[in-house]
């Protein structure tokens, strides 16, 4: 995964902590949620990295433990709404792995708040503008990835 | 097949608490199979535990490792450097792996990264059931192919116990009950006269009640 090893962004303001989370967009529905929300000029926090993935059941847990491990504050799992996965049933096996590592961020230290997986189709762009202030909220509200507070990585 | 399961991050991470450099070894076999042991499992067991060891003010430094077969010497052999560099070892193989690897490397702590359950098969994706218990002497021709030993809960040898409902078994309800399967099975093939036949007590002796077992088969000893 490079695209988890590129800069972070940078805080706003030196000194000001902001949140930087990755969202895993389903190319079906959020990706094109988020593209749509672009099309329409919507504003979202922009300390949110997209990455675009070919359906939410492509994201392997690995992906998810290593991005925590370097650090990121959020991670957001946008998937289709249930039923409605181009792939039939992407989104559900997503959900069951979220589900996991969510216990498995709990014995970690890191905390399953951090992870989040959200439902969506391609024409739910405010619902996706929602969704991505949400996390933020939440994770603003967590702190830094404790992690990286440890002086890691 | 060995099938196994993954221990908690917080028992993994107090496994290895006494140590700073630590070698994950996966088994290419069986435990790969059944997703506990492998390759990635041993990957995601990494990343776990070393942000589990960071945050707790100790950080780990881990070497991750997967060999072909953990239960034979041929294939440990390939250890010896990593297990020279590290404090102690991990082994993500069955019990049998993790004991393999201590007598090949007695100076160096090993410990179980798994929980070894059963000798059975892939039921459907993600669901595994117990077959057989080894009981070295099988008996699975009278019953049909269906074992009563491993599948009954009270190991009964001579027709159900009466606790059954619906076909299921009365000490868990998602187990169909052995002897309506066995019924069914010799119906099924024709062979119902075997259930005449008394079955007397098996000889247990073969079994794991008189502690590990030893095979040793002359013609093929070299």
């Amino acid at each position: 995964m490079s695209e988890l090893q590129t800069d972070r962004a940078k805080p706003l303001d030196a000194g000001a902590w902001v949140p930087e989370i990755i969202a895993f967009c389903c190319n079906y529905c959020a990706y094109a949620a988020a593209d749509l929300a672009g099309s329409r000029r919507m504003q979202y926090p922009s300390n949110v990295r997209v990455i675009h993935v070919p359906c939410t059941g492509k994201i392997e847990m690995e992906h998810i433990l290593s991005a925590f491990e370097k650090g990121i504050d959020g991670v957001l799992i946008a998937g289709c709404l249930e039923g409605g996965c181009h792939f039939l049933e992407g989104n559900l096996r997503a959900k069951r792995r979220s589900e996991y590592l969510q216990e498995m961020l709990d014995q970690i230290g890191v905390g399953r708040d951090r992870l989040r997986m959200v439902n969506l189709s391609a024409a739910m762009a405010p619902t996706f503008v929602q969704r991505v202030e949400e996390i933020v909220d939440k994770v603003k509200s967590l702190g830094p990835n404790p992690l990286r507070k440890s002086g890691v990585p | 097949m060995i099938v196994a399961s993954p221990k908690p991050v917080t028992e993994l991470k107090q496994l290895i608490d006494r140590h700073k450099k630590v070698l994950f070894v996966g088994c290419g076999t069986c435990v790969t199979v059944c997703l506990a042991g492998g390759e990635r499992e041993v990957g995601i067991a990494g990343y776990a535990t070393r942000m589990a060891r960071k945050l707790s003010g100790q950080p780990v430094e881990l070497e991750q490792v997967t060999i072909e077969r953990q239960c034979e010497n041929e294939f440990i052999k390939d250890l010896a450097g990593p297990i020279e560099r590290a404090e102690a070892v991990v082994s993500f193989g069955c019990g049998a792996g993790v004991q393999a690897i201590a007598e090949r490397f007695p100076s160096k702590p090993v410990y179980a990264g798994l929980n070894t359950n059963f000798l059975g098969i892939l039921e459907e994706q993600a669901v595994w059931t117990e077959k057989c218990m080894a009981c070295g002497d099988c008996m699975l021709a009278e019953f049909g192919g269906i074992c009563p030993i491993t599948r009954c809960a009270k190991h009964m040898l001579n027709g159900p116990c009466g606790g059954s409902t619906e076909e299921r078994c009365e000490v868990a309800e998602d187990r169909p009950c052995a002897w309506q399967l066995i019924y069914k099975r010799l119906s099924a093939i024709g062979q119902l006269d075997r259930l005449e036949k008394i079955q007397p007590p098996k000889n247990w002796s073969l079994a794991w009640f008189g502690g590990a077992r030893k095979l040793v088969r002359p013609e093929h000893r070299v």
